[in-house]
C-alpha cells in the first residue's frame, strides 16, 4: 500500500485535490489564449507558465476538458518513425513522458509494454527494417525480429503459415508504451491551473479578430477577449479554425474509429499493430482490448459509429487471434483525424502574426502531447521556432519538403 | 433434483419440465430444465452467487435477470463474460464464476475489499509513482487484478455468418407496444419484421403484473400474440437482439451466431424500459434484485426468489411485485414505500388487503449481509426525513430485497444514429429525443407505462410508419391521451451511508462517495466524472448507473437537473462477440490463370497484394540454388515469368493520347502505332507513384500496363482526373481479363517463332519496343517486344481463359531449349543487374524523378502533366539525395541487407534499396540513396550493417549488365 493513499483512509473528510479548477468569468484580456483544452493545448499552457513565466494564459475549450481527440485516442506512445526528423521529435516526447507522472505529481499510468508492428509482406518487412535501422542509428530501441522472437514477445499471436496473410516478421520497439490519455490532460490542467493558467470549459471560439496581418483577440460564445498571442490546438477542426483565422492548412479531416472489448484477464502484453490487416490492439490495465483500424474512407466532421468498421476490424482481429471469436465488443466510438499529405504534423508560425498553430495530428497526436506542448510554448514565448519543430513548418508544402511518415503510420491508411 | 426453489406450474412459462438439463457450476452438477437460463437453474437450486465484482471482489448475483448487468457474467470454456441470466442451459455445460482466486465462495483475493477506504476514487492517479520508476513495479501487480473472464488461446474459432434483410417497418421489441405497432403497420399492408431478444413475444406481459387480480397481462399477451401469428406480413424474430442502429435505418440484428443486417424503411422503437436500482448500503448483495428480476424468476422460470422478502418501492409496480411474491409463497415481510402516501394504484390496495405490512415514507437504508456477504439476512427500514436522508431503522429479517423505484428508457439504439437522452424532470427519468428520421418510439421507452396507453401508442406508431411509407393506412387510431406526468420514478432513490458500500455502479464498485469525491476533485461535469470514476464504463454501460450518477453530480454542483444529459451512448446495445461481427470474414485471394501450373512445378508462392505469385520454384531449403538456376536459365537460355498481375488498362478515344500526356510524364501524342513507350506517373507532389509501358495499337487506342500493386490505384486516379478533365476517352481496367507471360533469354525468339503465325519476329521486322497483335499457338495475343531483365524478351498478353494454354504451349515449345519458369526472386536479381528500378522498393513516398535519376522520362515540352509543377519546384532546389548503383568488389564482404543505411559522416544519407550477389557481374551490386556529392562514379560511401560495422561500397554506372543493351536489342 503506497503511503500516498493512507491519508484517504485515515482522514474523516475526503482530502479533495482540486485538479480541474473552478469555473470563473473570462477576463477581457490575456497575454496568450490557447484555443482547445485538449492534451496539447493544456500542455502548452503548462510549459508557458512553468518554463517561460507566462501565466496570464487562458485555455478555451468548447466542450468539456480534454473531451475531443484526447479522450478518444487509443493512447499508444512510440517513437519508431521513419524519418530522422520524426524519430527525434517523438523520441523527445517519450523522454518527457517517462518522467511525467513525477513531474506533474499525477500518475499517468505510463507503461512500456513493447510495440510490435507485424509485417505480412516482403514490402512491409523492408519498411520495418528501414525503420529499425533509422531508429537504431538515432539511439531508439527498435529491431526487426523473426517468428521465434515474435512468439516469445507475444505468445497468443497466430503465427501459422496457413493464414491468408502469414506473419513474416515484425518491427519490435521495446519502449512502445500505453498511458492513461485522460490523466495526461488532467495532470497538465491541474498543474497549469496551479501556476495561474485559467481553463474555461464550454467556451467556444467563434471568430478571430485581426488588425492588419496580426491577431488581436478572439470572439467566443462568452464574449470577446483580446490577447497578445494565440495558439490553435484543435485537432479534428484545425482547418476550420485556420480558415476562421484567415489561412489554409493542407489537411483532410476523416473520422477514425476505435472500440473496446469487455474486460478480460490480461493475456496480451505488447501493443500489436498490423499495417497489412489494418489492426492495432493493446490490452488496457482494466483488461479491455482497445482496438482500432484504418481511418474512414471519406472526409466527415461527424463522430458517428459505423457497422462496417467493426465488421472489418473484427475479421482481421480473428486472423491474428482466432481464439477471440467469443470475446465481446463492448463499445465503439470515433474521433476526427486531421490528415496531412506526409503524415507529419503542421506546427509553428502561420501567415497571421502572433497566431501559432499546432495541427495536422492525424492519427498520431496523443504520443506527441508533451513535446508538442513544450516546444510550442517555447515557440510562442521566444517567437523563434526550435530546430526540432523546423521540419514541420507549414510552408514545407510550398516547396514540397515533406517529412514522409506514411510508412510509419500506425496502420496502412 | 429439479431444485428446492422450483414453483409448480403455471409459474415458469419458459421452462419445459419434461426435459432435464444437467450442467456443472464450479465443478458441481446442477439440474435445470430446458428453457432455463444458467442463473435461473442455479437459483432453483438455491445457488445465488454467480461471480465476483470487478474491484472489491464482492460476491454478486443476478440483478435484472435480463442480461443487462455485469454481476451475472460467468465463464464458459473459451467463452468469457457470458450473461448467465440469459444464456440457456445445456447438457454438459461447464460453468464457472469469474474474477476470483481459489474458489468463488472463498475468494483469496477478497482482501482488497477491506482496503476500500484506502482506495479512493481515481486512487491510481494519486499514488504508485513515487519514487520515480515505482510504477514499473506496481503496474504488473495492479494489472494482475484486471479483467473479468478468461480467454483460452487454444479455443477454436467459432462458426458465424451474416445475412441481409429488408422490410418496410422494423419493430424493435416484442412487448405490447411493439406487437401493436407491428399489427397496425401490417394491417396497412406493410412488410414488418418484429424482433425481440427474448425466446417468446410478450415483453413485460410475460413477467410483470398489471392489475390486482394478476390476469390482465396473460389475457392481453394471448390476444396480441395470436393476432401477430394470424397476421400475414409480420415476420417475428425472437431470440434476436437489435444491437445497433446505424445511418439510414441500417440495423444490426443478432440471433445466435448470425448477424442480420436489416435496411428498414421505417423503424418503431419499442424496447421498453429498464428498472433502476435503489442506492443503499449493501445494495449489491446477492438476492438484492430488481422487482422485475424477482418477477422474471417466478413467471418465466418458476423459481421462488426467496422465502422472506422486503420490497422497496416508489410506485404501484412494487406492490405488484409484492403480490407476485406472496402468490409464489414468499412471505413479504414489508413493503417500504418511499413515497409519503402509497399512491392511488389498485395493487397497493390489494397488497394492503392481503395484510402485507406497508411502511410509507420509508426506505431500505441497508441490507444486512449473511456469511461472507454471500447472501442477505435482513433489511433495515428507515424513515425518510429528506432528500436522500433517512434516520433510525428497524431490522427486518429477510433473504430477499426487491427494488422497484423507477425506470430508465431502453433507448440506447436511438442514440446510435443521432438520437439523445434528455433528463425529464416531470417524470424524473430520461426521455429519448431527436430520434433518427424514419424512426419513432412507443411504449415505456417513451415514458408511457399504463398498458392501455402503451397499446394505443404502439398502434399509432405502427400506423404512422405505414402512412409514412405512403400506404393507405386509413384514418388511424386516435392520438393517445397524454398521460400526464408519470410518477413511477422516484426522483431521489439514493440513501448514502456513512460507511459506504452504497453502490451506484455495480460493474465498477463505485459508491456514492466516489462520485461526490470526483466532483470535489473538480470532475464535476458528468463526462469528466465518468472518465475519472469510470462510472458507466463497465459491461452494463451505465444501464443502472447513468441516472443516479447524473443526479449526484448535479446535486454536488448545485446545477439544475433540468438541463442535464447523460454521457454519450454508443453502439452496440449489448456486448457482441467478435465472431458475429467478423462473420465468415471473406479475404479475397487472386490466382492468375496459370496458378495451378506454378503449384505443379513446385513454386513457393508469395503474397503480392491480393495475388499470390511464384517466388521461386523448388523446396524452401533449396532457395538460393534454385533462384540462381533460374537466373542462369534466363541469362544463358530462356525462361518465362507469369506477369498476369501487371495492371492492364485500355485507353480509347479521340483524346487518348492527350489523356496519357496529362497522366504520365512522357509524351505520347507522336508515339507511332505499333510501338511501345515507357510510362512514369507522378502524384501532384511530384513523387513517382507508378510505371509501366503503353502500347499504341491504333491512333485512338492505347493499352497501358501498370505495376502489380498499382493497378487499382492507377485506374482510380485516371477516373478521378478525367472526371474533371472530361476528355473524350474510355478507360477500362482489363487487369483480370488478360493473362501475361514474359518470355526472356537469348533463345526467346527461337521458342516463340514456331508458335507465331504470320508475325515476323526478326529484329528488323519486330524491333525492340515494338508491339504487335496476332496469334501465338493459335491464341489471339498482344506481343510486346520489351524487357525488364535485360535479355531478348517478349511479353505476351492473351485472354485470361487462354493463359494456361499459352503457358503449356511455351513450355513444350521451349523444352528443347531447356526453358524453365522463373519467379519474382530471380526477376529481382535480373532487373537489378540491368539497373531497372522497382517503384515502391527503390522509390518511397517522397522520391521525385531527379532523385531516382529518371528526369529522362520527363517531357519538357508539355504544358501540363500531373506532378509537373511540383517537379519544377523540386528541380529548382538543391537535390537532397540521389539513387545510384553501387558495387561491393570485396568477395569476402557480407551482402548488406535492403534498407541498411548509407551514411555521410554520421548523418543518414539514404539507404540500400536493392541488393544482390550477381553471378553475371562477379560481385555484389545494388541500388542505394546517397548524398548528392557522393553520387560520383567511382566514389565510395559507407553502408552501416551493424552497430559500428560498415561496408565500403563503390558508386558504379548503371546498368551494371550489358551497358550497351546489345542483349535485349538483339
Amino acid at each position: 500500500m503506497p503511503l500516498g493513499l493512507l491519508k484517504y483512509g485515515l482522514r474523516r473528510r475526503y482530502p479533495a485535490r482540486r485538479d480541474v479548477p473552478v469555473a470563473t468569468g473570462l477576463k477581457p484580456s490575456y497575454d496568450v489564449v490557447v484555443i482547445g483544452g485538449g492534451g496539447h493545448g493544456l500542455a502548452a499552457a503548462y510549459y508557458l507558465a512553468r518554463d517561460h513565466g507566462i501565466a496570464d494564459v487562458a485555455v478555451l475549450e468548447k466542450g468539456y476538458l480534454a473531451g475531443g481527440n484526447t479522450a478518444r485516442n487509443t493512447a499508444i506512445v512510440r517513437s519508431n518513425y521513419l524519418t530522422p526528423e520524426g524519430v527525434r521529435f517523438y523520441d523527445e516526447s517519450i523522454r518527457l513522458f517517462r518522467n511525467l507522472s513525477n513531474e506533474l505529481d499525477y500518475n499517468i499510468l505510463y507503461s512500456e509494454r513493447g510495440h510490435l508492428t507485424l509485417a505480412h509482406t516482403d514490402a512491409a518487412l523492408r519498411t520495418s527494417r528501414w525503420r529499425a535501422e533509422v531508429n537504431k542509428h538515432l539511439g531508439v530501441e527498435s529491431e526487426l525480429i523473426g517468428l521465434d522472437e515474435i512468439a516469445r514477445v507475444c505468445p497468443p499471436l497466430n503465427l501459422s503459415g496457413a493464414a491468408r496473410y502469414p506473419i513474416l516478421g515484425a518491427l519490435y520497439h521495446r519502449p512502445g508504451a500505453i498511458a492513461r490519455h485522460d490523466a495526461v490532460a488532467w495532470g497538465y490542467a491541474a498543474n497549469a491551473a496551479r501556476l495561474g493558467v485559467e481553463i474555461h470549459q464550454r467556451t467556444e471560439v467563434t471568430g478571430v479578430l485581426r488588425e492588419g496581418g496580426r491577431v488581436t483577440g478572439l470572439e467566443t460564445t462568452r464574449g470577446a477577449v483580446s490577447c497578445g498571442k494565440v495558439l490553435q490546438a484543435v485537432a479534428g477542426h484545425s482547418s476550420v479554425m485556420a480558415a476562421a483565422a484567415g489561412f489554409k492548412l493542407p489537411i483532410r479531416t476523416v473520422p477514425l474509429q476505435a472500440c473496446v472489448s469487455q474486460p478480460l484477464k490480461p493475456f496480451l502484453d505488447p501493443i500489436v499493430v498490423s499495417g497489412s490487416l489494418h489492426v492495432y490492439v493493446s490490452q488496457s490495465d482494466r483488461g479491455e482490448l482497445v482496438m482500432g483500424g484504418p481511418v474512414d474512407p471519406y472526409t466527415l466532421y461527424s463522430t458517428r459509429s459505423t457497422l462496417d468498421f467493426k465488421e472489418g476490424l473484427m475479421g482481421h482481429m480473428l486472423e491474428l487471434f482466432p481464439f477471440l471469436s467469443e470475446a465481446r465488443l463492448l463499445r465503439q466510438w470515433a474521433g476526427l483525424a486531421d490528415m496531412t499529405p506526409d503524415f507529419s504534423p503542421v506546427m509553428g508560425l502561420t501567415p497571421i502574426e502572433n497566431y501559432y498553430v499546432d495541427s495536422g495530428w492525424g492519427t498520431w497526436g496523443f504520443k506527441a502531447t508533451p513535446v508538442a506542448g513544450k516546444r510550442m510554448a517555447e515557440t510562442i514565448a521566444t517567437g523563434r521556432v526550435p530546430d526540432v519543430l523546423q521540419p514541420f513548418r507549414l510552408d514545407r508544402f510550398d516547396t514540397f519538403e515533406q517529412v514522409g511518415e506514411r510508412g510509419a503510420g500506425s496502420v496502412g491508411h | 433434483m429439479t431444485g428446492v426453489n422450483r414453483l409448480p406450474a403455471p409459474a415458469g412459462s419458459l421452462i419445459d419440465r419434461s426435459r432435464t438439463r444437467t450442467f456443472r457450476f464450479e465443478g458441481r452438477p446442477v439440474d435445470g430444465f430446458a428453457g432455463d437460463t444458467i442463473a435461473s437453474a442455479l437459483a432453483a437450486n438455491d445457488v445465488w452467487v454467480l461471480s465476483r465484482s470487478f474491484k472489491y471482489r464482492r460476491p454478486r448475483g443476478a440483478l435484472t435477470m435480463a442480461g443487462q448487468d455485469a454481476n451475472a457474467l460467468v465463464q464458459l470454456p473459451g467463452r468469457p463474460n457470458v450473461p448467465a441470466d440469459v444464456e440457456p442451459v445445456a447438457d454438459g455445460l461447464d460453468v464457472r464464476g469469474q474474477n476470483y482466486d481459489g474458489s468463488l465462495m472463498r475468494d483469496r483475493g477478497a482482501w482488497i475489499g477491506r482496503l476500500r477506504r484506502f482506495l479512493p476514487v481515481g486512487f491510481y492517479y494519486k499514488a504508485f509513482y513515487k519514487p520515480r520508476g515505482a510504477w514499473r513495479l506496481w503496474a504488473p501487480l495492479i494489472r494482475r487484478r484486471a479483467g473479468l473472464g478468461r480467454v483460452d488461446a487454444a479455443a477454436p474459432r467459432g462458426r458465424f455468418d451474416k445475412a441481409y434483410l429488408f422490410c418496410d417497418v422494423l419493430a424493435v421489441g416484442g412487448g405490447p407496444a411493439g406487437m401493436s405497432a407491428a399489427l397496425a403497420a401490417a394491417e396497412a399492408g406493410a412488410e414488418v419484421i418484429l424482433v425481440d431478444e427474448n425466446p417468446v413475444l410478450g415483453g413485460a406481459l410475460n413477467y410483470a403484473r398489471f392489475d390486482a387480480a394478476g390476469a390482465a397481462a396473460a389475457r392481453e399477451r394471448r390476444r396480441l400474440v395470436d393476432a401477430v401469428a394470424a397476421r400475414d406480413g409480420i415476420e417475428a424474430m425472437t431470440d434476436t437482439i437489435a444491437n445497433g442502429w446505424f445511418a439510414d435505418n441500417f440495423v444490426a440484428l443478432i440471433r445466435g451466431n448470425r448477424m442480420f443486417k436489416v435496411r428498414a424503411k421505417e423503424v418503431v422503437l419499442a424496447t421498453g424500459a429498464m428498472e433502476q436500482p435503489l442506492v443503499f448500503r449493501n445494495n449489491d448483495l446477492p438476492r438484492v434484485m430488481m422487482g422485475s428480476a424477482a418477477q422474471r424468476l417466478i413467471r418465466l422460470y418458476g423459481v421462488r426468489p426467496g422465502t422472506r422478502a422486503v420490497v422497496a418501492t416508489a410506485n404501484d409496480d412494487g406492490y405488484g411485485v409484492a403480490l407476485d411474491l406472496a402468490d409464489a409463497g414468499v412471505r413479504v415481510a414489508a413493503v417500504a414505500d418511499l413515497r409519503p402516501e402509497p399512491g392511488g394504484g389498485g395493487m397497493a390496495a390489494a397488497a394492503e388487503a392481503r395484510g402485507i405490512r406497508i411502511e410509507t415514507g420509508h426506505t431500505v437504508s441497508s441490507a444486512i449481509p449473511g456469511a461472507g456477504g454471500r447472501s442477505v439476512r435482513g433489511a433495515v427500514l428507515s424513515r425518510i426525513e429528506g432528500r436522500g436522508v433517512c434516520r433510525g431503522g428497524e431490522t427486518v429479517d429477510c433473504d430477499l430485497v426487491c427494488m422497484s423505484v423507477g425506470y430508465a428508457p431502453a433507448a440506447q439504439l436511438a442514440c446510435h444514429d443521432g438520437g439523445r437522452l434528455a433528463m425529464d424532470e416531470g417524470t424524473a427519468t430520461f426521455v429519448p429525443r431527436d430520434l433518427p428520421a424514419h424512426g419513432r418510439a412507443a411504449g415505456s421507452v417513451n415514458g408511457t407505462h399504463a398498458l392501455d396507453a402503451v397499446l394505443a401508442e404502439g398502434a399509432r406508431a405502427g400506423w404512422r410508419a405505414a402512412a409514412a411509407l405512403g400506404l393507405d393506412a386509413g384514418a388511424g387510431p386516435a392520438v393517445p391521451e397524454a398521460g400526464g406526468a408519470d410518477d413511477r420514478n422516484h426522483d431521489w432513490p439514493l440513501f448514502p451511508h456513512d460507511d459506504g458500500k452504497d453502490f451506484v455502479d455495480f460493474d465498477e464498485d463505485l459508491q456514492v462517495r466516489d462520485i461526490l469525491n470526483a466532483c470535489a476533485d473538480g470532475f464535476d461535469d458528468i463526462e469528466l466524472a465518468k472518465r475519472y470514476t469510470t462510472v458507466g464504463m463497465g459491461p452494463s454501460q451505465g444501464r443502472h448507473s447513468a441516472l443516479n450518477a447524473l443526479r449526484l453530480v448535479h446535486r454536488a454542483t448545485g446545477r439544475p437537473l433540468a438541463d442535464a444529459a447523460p454521457t454519450t451512448v454508443r453502439p452496440p446495445y449489448a456486448a457482441e462477440t467478435f465472431g458475429v461481427l467478423a462473420g465468415r470474414h471473406f479475404e479475397p485471394v487472386r490466382h492468375t490463370p496459370m496458378h495451378h501450373r506454378h503449384l505443379e512445378a513446385g513454386a513457393r508462392m508469395m503474397v503480392a497484394g491480393d495475388w499470390l505469385r511464384p517466388s521461386f520454384y523448388g523446396a524452401p531449403h533449396d532457395r538460393e540454388r534454385r533462384v540462381l538456376e533460374e537466373v542462369r536459365a534466363v541469362r544463358g537460355g530462356v525462361g518465362m515469368l507469369d506477369v498476369s498481375t501487371l495492371g492492364g488498362i485500355e485507353v480509347r478515344g479521340p483524346d487518348a493520347a492527350e489523356f496519357l500526356d496529362r497522366m504520365y510524364t512522357f509524351t505520347y501524342a507522336r508515339q507511332p502505332v505499333g510501338r511501345g513507350r515507357y510510362l512514369m506517373m507522378c502524384d501532384e507532389t511530384g513523387v513517382i507513384v507508378d510505371d509501366g509501358v503503353t502500347c499504341r495499337f491504333h491512333e485512338r487506342h492505347f493499352y497501358v500496363t501498370t505495376t502489380s500493386s498499382g493497378a487499382s490505384s492507377v485506374y482510380r486516379e485516371m477516373l478521378w482526373w478525367n472526371a474533371q478533365w472530361r476528355l473524350a476517352v474510355d478507360i477500362s481496367d482489363v487487369t483480370g481479363a488478360y493473362a501475361a507471360i514474359s518470355l526472356a533469354g537469348p533463345w526467346a525468339r527461337k521458342v516463340l517463332d514456331p508458335l507465331t503465325d504470320g508475325i515476323e519476329l526478326s529484329l528488323a521486322a519486330f524491333p525492340y519496343m515494338a508491339v504487335r497483335t496476332g496469334r501465338v499457338a493459335g491464341i489471339p495475343a498482344r506481343l510486346l517486344r520489351i524487357g525488364f531483365v535485360g535479355e531478348l524478351g517478349f511479353e505476351l498478353h492473351v485472354p485470361a481463359s487462354q493463359g494456361e494454354a499459352l503457358w503449356d504451349a511455351l513450355m513444350s515449345a521451349g523444352e528443347p531449349c531447356g526453358i524453365r519458369p522463373f519467379g519474382l526472386e530471380a526477376q529481382r536479381v535480373l532487373r537489378l543487374e540491368k539497373g531497372h528500378i522497382i517503384i515502391g522498393q527503390d522509390t518511397d513516398d517522397l522520391t521525385y524523378p531527379a532523385e531516382a535519376d529518371m528526369t529522362w522520362a520527363i517531357s519538357r515540352k508539355k504544358p501540363f502533366f500531373v506532378g509537373g509543377r511540383a517537379n519544377r519546384v523540386h528541380e529548382s532546389r538543391p537535390l537532397r539525395r540521389k539513387l545510384v548503383g553501387f558495387a561491393i568488389r570485396d568477395p569476402e564482404a557480407p551482402v548488406p541487407e535492403e534498407c541498411h543505411l548509407t551514411l555521410r559522416g554520421n548523418d543518414i544519407a539514404g539507404r540500400v534499396t536493392s541488393v544482390a550477389r550477381s553471378e553475371a557481374l562477379g560481385c555484389v551490386v545494388g541500388l542505394a540513396y546517397v548524398a548528392p556529392e557522393q553520387a560520383v562514379t567511382g566514389a565510395t560511401f559507407p553502408i552501416k550493417v551493424g552497430p559500428r560495422r560498415f561496408l565500403e561500397a563503390e558508386v558504379a554506372p548503371l546498368p551494371f549488365y550489358d551497358p550497351d543493351n546489345r542483349r535485349q536489342e538483339m
